[in-house]
Protein backbone atom coordinates (compact mmCIF):
# COMPACT_ATOMS: atom_id res chain seq x y z
CA UNK A 1 0.00 0.00 0.00
CA UNK A 2 2.42 2.65 -1.14
CA UNK A 3 1.29 6.26 -1.34
CA UNK A 4 -0.82 6.73 -4.43
CA UNK A 5 -1.48 9.88 -6.44
CA UNK A 6 -4.03 12.28 -4.93
CA UNK A 7 -7.62 11.51 -5.86
CA UNK A 8 -10.38 13.99 -4.94
CA UNK A 9 -13.07 11.36 -5.55
CA UNK A 10 -11.46 8.83 -3.19
CA UNK A 11 -10.83 11.54 -0.60
CA UNK A 12 -14.49 12.58 -0.73
CA UNK A 13 -15.70 8.99 -0.52
CA UNK A 14 -13.41 8.17 2.42
CA UNK A 15 -14.71 11.28 4.21
CA UNK A 16 -18.30 10.21 3.69
CA UNK A 17 -17.64 6.73 5.08
CA UNK A 18 -15.41 7.95 7.89
CA UNK A 19 -17.72 10.77 8.97
CA UNK A 20 -20.75 8.48 9.24
CA UNK A 21 -18.68 6.07 11.36
CA UNK A 22 -17.33 8.90 13.51
CA UNK A 23 -20.65 10.59 14.24
CA UNK A 24 -22.48 7.33 14.93
CA UNK A 25 -19.58 6.18 17.10
CA UNK A 26 -19.75 9.45 19.01
CA UNK A 27 -23.53 9.22 19.41
CA UNK A 28 -23.16 5.69 20.81
CA UNK A 29 -20.45 6.82 23.19
CA UNK A 30 -22.93 9.33 24.68
CA UNK A 31 -24.65 6.31 26.25
CA UNK A 32 -21.54 5.24 28.16
CA UNK A 33 -22.59 4.86 31.80
CA UNK A 34 -26.28 5.56 31.02
CA UNK A 35 -27.58 2.39 29.38
CA UNK A 36 -30.55 0.47 30.78
CA UNK A 37 -28.35 -2.59 31.49
CA UNK A 38 -24.65 -3.14 32.02
CA UNK A 39 -24.38 -5.56 29.09
CA UNK A 40 -25.96 -3.00 26.78
CA UNK A 41 -23.68 -0.27 28.08
CA UNK A 42 -20.69 -2.46 27.17
CA UNK A 43 -22.19 -3.39 23.81
CA UNK A 44 -22.77 0.27 22.89
CA UNK A 45 -19.23 1.19 23.95
CA UNK A 46 -17.80 -1.73 21.96
CA UNK A 47 -19.78 -0.74 18.88
CA UNK A 48 -18.61 2.84 19.30
CA UNK A 49 -15.02 1.61 19.56
CA UNK A 50 -15.30 -0.40 16.35
CA UNK A 51 -16.82 2.56 14.52
CA UNK A 52 -14.17 4.97 15.71
CA UNK A 53 -11.46 2.45 14.74
CA UNK A 54 -12.99 2.31 11.28
CA UNK A 55 -13.10 6.10 11.25
CA UNK A 56 -9.34 6.15 11.78
CA UNK A 57 -8.85 3.92 8.72
CA UNK A 58 -11.18 5.94 6.49
CA UNK A 59 -9.82 9.31 7.55
CA UNK A 60 -6.23 8.12 7.03
CA UNK A 61 -7.23 7.22 3.50
CA UNK A 62 -9.00 10.58 3.08
CA UNK A 63 -5.82 12.40 4.11
CA UNK A 64 -3.65 10.28 1.83
CA UNK A 65 -5.99 10.71 -1.15
CA UNK A 66 -6.30 14.44 -0.48
CA UNK A 67 -2.52 14.79 -0.44
CA UNK A 68 -2.59 18.12 1.42
CA UNK A 69 -0.67 17.01 4.50
CA UNK A 70 -3.66 16.93 6.84
CA UNK A 71 -3.90 14.23 9.51
CA UNK A 72 -7.00 12.26 10.59
CA UNK A 73 -7.21 14.24 13.84
CA UNK A 74 -7.27 17.48 11.86
CA UNK A 75 -10.27 16.20 9.94
CA UNK A 76 -12.10 15.00 13.05
CA UNK A 77 -11.45 17.98 15.28
CA UNK A 78 -10.94 20.99 13.03
CA UNK A 79 -13.72 20.83 10.46
CA UNK A 80 -16.98 22.67 11.02
CA UNK A 81 -20.48 21.38 10.25
CA UNK A 82 -20.40 22.17 6.54
CA UNK A 83 -17.18 20.18 6.16
CA UNK A 84 -18.78 16.98 7.48
CA UNK A 85 -20.07 14.40 4.98
CA UNK A 86 -21.95 11.96 7.22
CA UNK A 87 -25.49 10.72 6.65
CA UNK A 88 -28.20 12.76 8.40
CA UNK A 89 -29.42 9.52 10.01
CA UNK A 90 -26.40 9.11 12.26
CA UNK A 91 -26.43 12.65 13.66
CA UNK A 92 -30.03 12.42 14.90
CA UNK A 93 -30.21 12.62 18.71
CA UNK A 94 -30.14 9.37 20.65
CA UNK A 95 -33.66 9.79 22.02
CA UNK A 96 -34.58 6.75 24.09
CA UNK A 97 -32.73 3.42 23.96
CA UNK A 98 -35.20 2.15 21.34
CA UNK A 99 -34.49 4.99 18.96
CA UNK A 100 -30.74 4.55 19.41
CA UNK A 101 -31.09 0.85 18.56
CA UNK A 102 -33.37 1.47 15.60
CA UNK A 103 -30.94 4.08 14.21
CA UNK A 104 -28.10 1.59 14.60
CA UNK A 105 -30.10 -1.13 12.88
CA UNK A 106 -31.16 1.02 9.91
CA UNK A 107 -27.53 2.05 9.48
CA UNK A 108 -26.06 -1.45 9.95
CA UNK A 109 -28.45 -2.92 7.39
CA UNK A 110 -26.95 -0.48 4.85
CA UNK A 111 -23.39 -0.53 6.19
CA UNK A 112 -22.81 -4.28 5.77
CA UNK A 113 -23.89 -4.59 2.11
CA UNK A 114 -21.96 -1.39 1.37
CA UNK A 115 -18.78 -2.87 2.85
CA UNK A 116 -19.33 -6.20 1.09
CA UNK A 117 -19.57 -4.34 -2.21
CA UNK A 118 -16.48 -2.26 -1.39
CA UNK A 119 -14.44 -5.43 -0.89
CA UNK A 120 -14.43 -5.57 -4.69
CA UNK A 121 -13.28 -1.96 -5.09
CA UNK A 122 -10.72 -1.20 -7.77
CA UNK A 123 -8.72 0.59 -5.05
CA UNK A 124 -6.90 -1.95 -2.86
CA UNK A 125 -6.92 0.44 0.13
CA UNK A 126 -10.71 0.77 0.04
CA UNK A 127 -11.07 -3.01 -0.37
CA UNK A 128 -8.78 -3.70 2.60
CA UNK A 129 -10.63 -1.33 4.94
CA UNK A 130 -13.95 -2.83 3.83
CA UNK A 131 -12.70 -6.38 4.42
CA UNK A 132 -11.60 -5.47 7.94
CA UNK A 133 -14.68 -3.44 8.85
CA UNK A 134 -17.21 -5.88 7.41
CA UNK A 135 -16.27 -8.50 10.01
CA UNK A 136 -17.00 -6.05 12.81
CA UNK A 137 -20.17 -4.74 11.22
CA UNK A 138 -21.55 -8.27 10.80
CA UNK A 139 -21.61 -8.41 14.61
CA UNK A 140 -23.20 -4.97 14.83
CA UNK A 141 -26.00 -5.99 12.48
CA UNK A 142 -26.58 -9.26 14.32
CA UNK A 143 -26.97 -7.45 17.60
CA UNK A 144 -29.07 -4.51 16.39
CA UNK A 145 -31.45 -6.73 14.39
CA UNK A 146 -31.86 -9.04 17.38
CA UNK A 147 -32.71 -6.16 19.70
CA UNK A 148 -35.11 -4.53 17.25
CA UNK A 149 -37.03 -7.83 17.16
CA UNK A 150 -36.93 -8.32 20.91
CA UNK A 151 -38.06 -4.79 21.69
CA UNK A 152 -40.56 -4.51 18.83
CA UNK A 153 -42.12 -7.84 19.72
CA UNK A 154 -41.74 -7.18 23.43
CA UNK A 155 -44.05 -5.34 25.81
CA UNK A 156 -46.73 -2.89 24.73
CA UNK A 157 -44.48 -0.07 25.93
CA UNK A 158 -41.38 -1.26 24.06
CA UNK A 159 -43.43 -1.94 20.91
CA UNK A 160 -44.88 1.57 20.96
CA UNK A 161 -41.45 3.10 21.39
CA UNK A 162 -39.91 1.05 18.58
CA UNK A 163 -42.72 1.97 16.20
CA UNK A 164 -42.22 5.63 17.10
CA UNK A 165 -38.49 5.22 16.48
CA UNK A 166 -38.87 3.75 13.01
CA UNK A 167 -41.49 6.39 12.12
CA UNK A 168 -39.15 9.17 13.25
CA UNK A 169 -36.01 7.84 11.55
CA UNK A 170 -37.51 6.59 8.29
CA UNK A 171 -37.21 9.90 6.35
CA UNK A 172 -33.44 9.85 6.99
CA UNK A 173 -32.88 6.46 5.33
CA UNK A 174 -33.53 7.43 1.69
CA UNK A 175 -30.33 9.49 1.56
CA UNK A 176 -28.24 6.30 1.67
CA UNK A 177 -29.41 5.34 -1.82
CA UNK A 178 -29.34 8.66 -3.69
CA UNK A 179 -26.39 9.25 -6.00
CA UNK A 180 -24.68 12.52 -6.80
CA UNK A 181 -21.89 13.32 -9.26
CA UNK A 182 -19.23 11.95 -6.90
CA UNK A 183 -21.05 8.62 -6.65
CA UNK A 184 -21.41 8.41 -10.43
CA UNK A 185 -17.70 9.08 -10.82
CA UNK A 186 -16.77 6.45 -8.19
CA UNK A 187 -19.08 3.84 -9.69
CA UNK A 188 -17.79 4.47 -13.21
CA UNK A 189 -14.23 3.89 -11.97
CA UNK A 190 -15.18 0.71 -10.10
CA UNK A 191 -14.21 2.29 -6.78
CA UNK A 192 -17.59 2.09 -5.03
CA UNK A 193 -21.05 0.73 -5.83
CA UNK A 194 -23.94 2.82 -7.09
CA UNK A 195 -25.85 3.79 -3.91
CA UNK A 196 -29.09 2.64 -5.51
CA UNK A 197 -27.67 -0.87 -5.98
CA UNK A 198 -27.75 -1.41 -2.21
CA UNK A 199 -31.42 -0.56 -1.81
CA UNK A 200 -32.85 -4.03 -2.48
CA UNK A 201 -30.59 -5.79 0.02
CA UNK A 202 -31.35 -3.14 2.64
CA UNK A 203 -35.07 -3.17 1.98
CA UNK A 204 -35.23 -6.96 2.14
CA UNK A 205 -33.37 -7.12 5.46
CA UNK A 206 -35.42 -4.29 6.98
CA UNK A 207 -38.75 -5.69 5.78
CA UNK A 208 -37.91 -9.08 7.26
CA UNK A 209 -36.69 -7.69 10.59
CA UNK A 210 -39.58 -5.27 11.02
CA UNK A 211 -42.04 -8.07 10.29
CA UNK A 212 -40.39 -10.28 12.93
CA UNK A 213 -40.54 -7.32 15.29
CA UNK A 214 -44.29 -6.82 14.60
CA UNK A 215 -43.48 -3.28 13.43
CA UNK A 216 -44.80 -1.47 10.37
CA UNK A 217 -42.46 0.07 7.82
CA UNK A 218 -43.68 3.63 7.19
CA UNK A 219 -45.21 4.15 3.78
CA UNK A 220 -43.88 7.68 3.32
CA UNK A 221 -40.96 7.70 0.94
CA UNK A 222 -39.89 11.35 1.26
CA UNK A 223 -36.12 11.46 1.87
CA UNK A 224 -34.35 14.13 3.91
CA UNK A 225 -30.98 14.66 2.28
CA UNK A 226 -27.90 16.86 2.29
CA UNK A 227 -25.54 15.29 4.80
CA UNK A 228 -23.24 13.88 2.15
CA UNK A 229 -22.68 17.34 0.68
CA UNK A 230 -22.34 19.11 4.03
CA UNK A 231 -25.89 20.35 4.59
CA UNK A 232 -26.86 19.05 8.02
CA UNK A 233 -29.63 19.13 10.59
CA UNK A 234 -29.14 21.46 13.54
CA UNK A 235 -28.03 18.53 15.70
CA UNK A 236 -24.57 18.04 14.20
CA UNK A 237 -23.30 21.37 15.52
CA UNK A 238 -24.03 20.27 19.08
CA UNK A 239 -22.21 16.99 18.52
CA UNK A 240 -19.15 18.82 17.20
CA UNK A 241 -19.25 21.40 20.00
CA UNK A 242 -18.76 18.61 22.50
CA UNK A 243 -16.47 16.39 20.46
CA UNK A 244 -14.15 19.17 19.34
CA UNK A 245 -14.13 21.27 22.50
CA UNK A 246 -10.69 20.28 23.72
CA UNK A 247 -8.86 20.83 20.42
CA UNK A 248 -10.69 24.10 19.84
CA UNK A 249 -9.97 25.44 23.33
CA UNK A 250 -6.42 24.09 23.54
CA UNK A 251 -5.17 23.81 19.95
CA UNK A 252 -2.69 20.98 19.45
CA UNK A 253 -3.23 19.56 22.97
CA UNK A 254 -1.78 16.04 23.32
CA UNK A 255 -1.69 13.37 26.02
CA UNK B 1 27.70 -6.85 20.86
CA UNK B 2 28.79 -4.58 18.07
CA UNK B 3 25.70 -4.05 15.95
CA UNK B 4 27.63 -2.84 12.93
CA UNK B 5 29.58 -6.06 12.48
CA UNK B 6 27.25 -8.60 14.10
CA UNK B 7 25.48 -10.94 11.69
CA UNK B 8 21.76 -10.45 11.26
CA UNK B 9 19.87 -12.73 13.64
CA UNK B 10 18.07 -15.59 11.87
CA UNK B 11 14.38 -15.11 11.14
CA UNK B 12 13.50 -18.21 13.18
CA UNK B 13 15.30 -16.70 16.15
CA UNK B 14 13.34 -13.47 15.79
CA UNK B 15 10.08 -15.43 15.72
CA UNK B 16 11.10 -17.10 18.98
CA UNK B 17 11.76 -13.66 20.55
CA UNK B 18 8.37 -12.45 19.35
CA UNK B 19 6.72 -15.53 20.84
CA UNK B 20 7.85 -14.32 24.26
CA UNK B 21 6.03 -10.99 23.99
CA UNK B 22 2.68 -11.24 25.80
CA UNK B 23 -0.56 -9.78 24.52
CA UNK B 24 -1.20 -6.68 26.67
CA UNK B 25 -4.87 -7.57 27.28
CA UNK B 26 -4.48 -11.33 27.77
CA UNK B 27 -0.91 -11.77 29.02
CA UNK B 28 -1.02 -15.59 29.07
CA UNK B 29 -0.84 -15.72 25.29
CA UNK B 30 1.86 -14.23 23.09
CA UNK B 31 1.50 -12.02 20.05
CA UNK B 32 2.56 -15.02 17.95
CA UNK B 33 -0.11 -17.25 19.58
CA UNK B 34 -2.67 -14.58 18.73
CA UNK B 35 -1.69 -14.77 15.06
CA UNK B 36 -1.27 -11.03 14.55
CA UNK B 37 2.39 -11.15 13.46
CA UNK B 38 2.05 -11.86 9.75
CA UNK B 39 5.62 -11.66 8.51
CA UNK B 40 9.20 -11.05 9.61
CA UNK B 41 11.79 -10.22 6.97
CA UNK B 42 15.13 -8.53 6.52
CA UNK B 43 15.51 -5.81 3.91
CA UNK B 44 19.23 -5.09 3.96
CA UNK B 45 19.98 -4.26 7.59
CA UNK B 46 16.36 -3.22 8.28
CA UNK B 47 14.05 -5.70 9.98
CA UNK B 48 10.45 -5.41 8.82
CA UNK B 49 7.72 -6.86 11.05
CA UNK B 50 4.22 -7.00 9.58
CA UNK B 51 1.41 -6.76 12.12
CA UNK B 52 -2.34 -6.96 11.56
CA UNK B 53 -4.86 -5.46 14.01
CA UNK B 54 -7.41 -7.69 15.70
CA UNK B 55 -10.26 -5.15 15.74
CA UNK B 56 -9.85 -1.80 14.00
CA UNK B 57 -10.59 0.11 17.20
CA UNK B 58 -8.69 -2.14 19.58
CA UNK B 59 -6.95 0.18 22.06
CA UNK B 60 -4.19 -2.41 22.58
CA UNK B 61 -2.83 -1.87 19.06
CA UNK B 62 -0.57 1.01 20.06
CA UNK B 63 0.73 -0.89 23.08
CA UNK B 64 1.39 -3.98 20.93
CA UNK B 65 3.55 -1.98 18.52
CA UNK B 66 5.42 -0.47 21.44
CA UNK B 67 6.04 -3.91 22.98
CA UNK B 68 7.32 -5.35 19.70
CA UNK B 69 9.67 -2.43 19.28
CA UNK B 70 10.91 -2.67 22.85
CA UNK B 71 11.19 -6.47 22.83
CA UNK B 72 13.25 -6.63 19.66
CA UNK B 73 15.51 -3.74 20.66
CA UNK B 74 16.33 -5.66 23.86
CA UNK B 75 17.68 -8.39 21.59
CA UNK B 76 19.88 -5.91 19.78
CA UNK B 77 17.71 -5.12 16.75
CA UNK B 78 18.54 -1.52 15.96
CA UNK B 79 16.79 -0.86 12.66
CA UNK B 80 13.20 -1.90 12.85
CA UNK B 81 10.17 -1.05 10.76
CA UNK B 82 6.63 -2.02 11.77
CA UNK B 83 4.21 -2.40 8.90
CA UNK B 84 0.45 -2.52 9.35
CA UNK B 85 -1.42 -4.94 7.12
CA UNK B 86 -5.23 -4.86 6.93
CA UNK B 87 -5.76 -7.54 4.29
CA UNK B 88 -6.17 -10.46 4.67
CA UNK B 89 -8.12 -9.42 7.76
CA UNK B 90 -7.22 -11.08 11.03
CA UNK B 91 -9.27 -14.14 11.91
CA UNK B 92 -9.44 -16.13 15.12
CA UNK B 93 -8.55 -19.18 13.01
CA UNK B 94 -4.98 -17.83 13.24
CA UNK B 95 -4.89 -18.35 17.01
CA UNK B 96 -2.50 -21.27 17.56
CA UNK B 97 -3.48 -24.56 19.22
CA UNK B 98 -1.12 -23.66 22.03
CA UNK B 99 -2.79 -20.26 22.35
CA UNK B 100 -6.22 -21.88 22.58
CA UNK B 101 -5.06 -24.19 25.36
CA UNK B 102 -3.58 -21.24 27.24
CA UNK B 103 -6.79 -19.24 26.88
CA UNK B 104 -8.86 -22.08 28.28
CA UNK B 105 -6.48 -22.59 31.21
CA UNK B 106 -6.75 -18.85 31.91
CA UNK B 107 -10.56 -19.06 32.08
CA UNK B 108 -11.40 -17.71 28.61
CA UNK B 109 -13.25 -20.06 26.27
CA UNK B 110 -11.36 -20.14 22.95
CA UNK B 111 -13.18 -19.38 19.70
CA UNK B 112 -15.39 -22.08 18.22
CA UNK B 113 -14.03 -22.75 14.74
CA UNK B 114 -16.08 -22.46 11.64
CA UNK B 115 -18.22 -19.68 13.04
CA UNK B 116 -16.28 -16.83 11.46
CA UNK B 117 -18.95 -15.98 8.95
CA UNK B 118 -21.76 -16.59 11.39
CA UNK B 119 -22.06 -13.39 13.38
CA UNK B 120 -25.84 -13.70 13.62
CA UNK B 121 -27.12 -12.94 17.07
CA UNK B 122 -29.97 -15.37 17.08
CA UNK B 123 -27.94 -18.58 17.15
CA UNK B 124 -24.90 -18.26 19.40
CA UNK B 125 -22.33 -21.06 19.09
CA UNK B 126 -22.15 -23.88 21.65
CA UNK B 127 -19.30 -22.87 23.91
CA UNK B 128 -17.90 -25.16 26.60
CA UNK B 129 -17.32 -23.74 30.06
CA UNK B 130 -13.56 -23.24 30.53
CA UNK B 131 -13.91 -24.14 34.22
CA UNK B 132 -16.02 -27.30 34.36
CA UNK B 133 -16.14 -28.27 30.67
CA UNK B 134 -19.93 -28.37 30.50
CA UNK B 135 -21.58 -27.51 27.19
CA UNK B 136 -24.60 -26.16 29.08
CA UNK B 137 -23.77 -22.51 28.77
CA UNK B 138 -25.69 -19.41 27.71
CA UNK B 139 -24.70 -16.16 26.15
CA UNK B 140 -25.35 -13.12 28.32
CA UNK B 141 -24.13 -10.55 25.82
CA UNK B 142 -22.49 -10.58 22.43
CA UNK B 143 -20.00 -7.99 23.70
CA UNK B 144 -17.78 -8.52 26.71
CA UNK B 145 -14.83 -6.98 28.51
CA UNK B 146 -12.99 -6.26 25.25
CA UNK B 147 -14.17 -6.04 21.62
CA UNK B 148 -12.89 -9.57 20.93
CA UNK B 149 -14.91 -11.27 23.67
CA UNK B 150 -18.52 -12.12 24.43
CA UNK B 151 -19.99 -12.66 27.86
CA UNK B 152 -21.23 -16.18 28.74
CA UNK B 153 -22.44 -18.07 31.80
CA UNK B 154 -22.27 -21.76 32.62
CA UNK B 155 -25.65 -23.07 33.75
CA UNK B 156 -24.02 -26.11 35.36
CA UNK B 157 -21.28 -24.62 37.57
CA UNK B 158 -22.94 -21.19 37.40
CA UNK B 159 -19.68 -19.35 36.74
CA UNK B 160 -19.69 -16.42 34.32
CA UNK B 161 -16.87 -16.42 31.77
CA UNK B 162 -15.49 -14.65 28.72
CA UNK B 163 -15.71 -16.26 25.31
CA UNK B 164 -13.14 -15.23 22.72
CA UNK B 165 -15.59 -14.87 19.88
CA UNK B 166 -15.06 -16.31 16.45
CA UNK B 167 -14.04 -13.57 14.04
Amino acid sequence: MSAAAPSPAIAEFALRMGDSCLILGHRNSEWCGHSPALEEDIALANTALDLIGQTQLWLELACEAEGAGRRPDDLAFLRDVSGYRNLLLVEQPNGDFGRTLMRQYLFDAWHLPMLKALMGSADSRIAAIAEKASKEVAYHLGRSADLVVRLGDGTKESHTRMQAAVDFLWPYTGEMFIADAVDEDLAASGLAPQPESLRDAWREHVTHTLADATLKAPEKSYAQKGGRRGVHSEHLGFVLAEMQFLQRAYPGARW
Amino acid sequence: MDATTAPRPAITEIWSWLSEIPDPEIPVISLVDLGIIRAVAWTGDMLEVTVTPTYSGCPATGVINFEIDRGLRQHGIEKLSLKRQLSPAWTTQWISAEGRAKLRAYGIAPPVDGMAACAGALQPPIVSCPRCGSAKTERISQFGSTPCKAHFRCTECLEPFDYFKSF
